[in-house]
């Protein structure tokens, strides 16, 4: 017999719907799309969930100069002012947002980069501050202890544990070799310094 | 106020921060009674989201009491207890308009790709989340909405965006009755996918993970066929054989960008952040589904690229369809489903932890310990 896709028909349901509904709980409540709320995904104004029409909505204020991506025509209205630009991160971050679209992958590249720069500086004047970092507590490591690390890991045939080992490498791997450019690069311009 | 905060890619700790403040008319300030940790935290917390700024506290999940209202707010009193759907939203752009809320195009300055989400980025917006003692919730007239009496806290908290977002991908799938539907990812999201797939008629649930533990809870809970991929050599040929060599009707992506399942896509975009999301199971979805089917993709992705086999979608005319969720459009609906227990949120929920142990409970989720499916967090404890 063939296989389903070389003949007209689809297969029969492995249940009835009588049977299905039977043993799941609300099989079939929402056959209909009408009862769907997202459906059509795009409807004027849906019924029931509280939003109105208020006309552009009231500024929060401007307190300090406030990035934005350059495809917007205008500053929001409403914006979040958790961690304000600040450093040689926020020289990096105000820079990919006043040169690039989105559409740019130089864009979100500078702004992964500036969150790098922005670990280093945060964890150097925080321990100038008097509020070094505890990487061991701030890892939460502890909870390979606390929360079966072994046993949840081990015979669980997990895809993930296979290379886990490999993980801190991969990771580590590219800042350790950019590092050691780093400072083979200083050391030649060094060396022909000294030569000249 | 006692927040989390992030200090750089796997390190969070607890910080004394300022309290939040009404920064707009229509601004309330809700003191925090539960929280959750999403999934996409995680991308967060593994550093893959641009413009993740140290300091900055995380949490788009959670319910509380409204301590402080704006000069404008209407429909929200001091001592409410609401639920924040993730989305900040202000229910009158071209977006909202049309009920695209997690669209919403007056709330994030940093980004016209995405809307406003809740302590997920400068990207989104720029907002502390709610794995803190207190937030500001933006737009208090549009967003929040009080829990109802019946309802548990921990449905409650689910439902600002897991259980939500696992309705919506099913809805996006456009199941027809009888349909087969594979659901990659049996986390929260894939969970909810699951049993809100029966709700709409499917004729098979199959949930697709690597995990045991939760393709348990999705035998239990959503009462899906599962698919160990580690198990199997080739997971698509294995679906197929499955589906009679037709593949799904419908596929949905609840994984997104940290997939596992090829190490060269995972340690590319995972690991080496060389792409915006390891799209595995996006690409599994695209080619175990049947020429012509749909696949919804409710995972999430980095901005920017991903190495998505378009060609193969293409070719076989399949429908793509993805947003994040549009939350409290979902909300009538689902709490009738909540009611009724035709869906269980709750039942998902695994560990509790208190705010001071929050970089543990970071790490047992992230690693996946101890049969973590979702972790709430409880900022008055402790």
């Amino acid at each position: 017999m063939p296989h389903t896709p070389y003949t007209p028909d689809r297969p029969p349901m492995p249940e009835s719907p009588e049977q299905l509904r039977a043993r799941i709980p609300g099989w079939g409540a929402d056959l209909d799309p009408k009862d769907r709320p997202a459906v059509p995904q795009e409807r004027h104004e849906p019924e029931g969930t509280g939003a109105r029409r208020r006309g552009f909505p009231e500024r929060q204020p401007e307190e300090r100069p406030r990035e934005r991506s350059i495809e917007h025509g205008t500053l929001t209205p409403v914006f979040g002012t958790s961690a304000p630009l600040r450093g040689l991160s926020g020289v990096v971050r105000r820079y990919a947002y006043r040169r690039f679209g989105e559409g740019r992958a130089a864009h979100w590249l500078l702004l992964i980069a500036a969150d790098r720069v922005d670990v280093v500086e945060s964890t150097v004047l925080d321990a100038v501050r008097g509020r070094p970092d505890n990487l061991i507590a701030e890892t939460g490591v502890r909870g390979e202890l606390t929360h079966h690390g072994w046993s949840s890991r081990v015979g669980a045939g997990r895809v993930d544990v296979r290379h886990e080992a490999l993980d801190p490498l991969i990771v580590a791997g590219p800042w350790v070799l950019a590092g050691l450019g780093v400072v083979a690069g200083v050391r030649a311009l060094v060396r022909r310094a000294r030569g000249r | 106020m006692r927040a989390m905060v992030y200090r750089g890619p796997y390190r969070l700790r607890v910080e004394e921060k300022p309290p939040p403040r009404i920064e707009h008319p229509n601004d309330a300030i809700v003191r925090v009674e539960l929280a959750a940790i999403c999934g996409s935290d995680l991308h967060l917390y593994h550093g893959l989201m641009p413009d993740t700024r140290v300091g900055t506290t995380f949490g788009h999940e959670f319910i509380g009491v409204v301590e402080q209202v704006g000069p404008s707010v209407e429909n929200l009193r001091v001592g409410d207890r609401v639920m924040v759907p993730f989305n900040v939203y202000c229910g009158s752009c071209y977006y909202c308009a049309r009920g695209l809320y997690a669209n919403c195009h007056n709330v994030n300055p940093n980004a016209t790709a995405v809307g406003g989400i809740y302590g997920y980025s400068h990207t989104c917006g720029g907002y502390d989340g709610g794995q803190a003692e207190l937030v500001r919730v933006p737009f208090a007239d549009v967003g929040p909405a009080p829990i109802p009496e019946w309802m548990s806290d921990e449905d409650a908290v689910l439902l600002t965006d897991a259980a939500s977002t696992g309705y919506f991908g099913a809805q996006l799938g456009e199941i027809g009755e009888g349909d087969a539907v594979v659901v990659f990812g049996a986390g929260p999201v894939g969970l909810m996918a699951a049993q809100s797939a029966w709700l709409m008629g499917a004729g098979r649930v199959i949930v697709v993970d690597h995990l045991e533990y939760r393709l348990e809870k999705a035998r239990e809970l959503a009462h899906a066929e599962t698919v160990n991929f580690a198990e199997h050599r080739d997971v698509v040929v294995s679906l197929k054989r499955m589906t009679d060599y037709l593949g799904a009707d419908v596929a949905i992506d609840a994984v997104g960008a940290e997939a596992d399942g090829s190490f060269l896509q995972h340690v590319a975009a995972a690991k080496l952040k060389l792409q915006g999301g390891s799209p595995v199971a996006l690409n599994w979805a695209i080619d175990s589904v049947r020429k012509g089917g749909t696949i919804s993709v409710m995972g999430a992705y980095g901005p920017i690229f991903s190495a998505v086999k378009f060609g193969d979608a293409m070719n076989k005319g399949l429908t793509l369809r993805m947003n994040q969720c549009h939350v409290k459009r979902q909300w009538p609906r689902l709490f009738e489903h909540v009611r009724n227990g035709y869906i269980t949120p709750a039942a998902m929920v695994t560990h509790r932890f208190g705010l001071d142990e929050i970089a543990e409970a970071y790490h047992v989720f992230s690693a996946k310990l101890d049969g973590c499916i979702k972790p709430l967090i409880v900022p008055g404890a402790g």
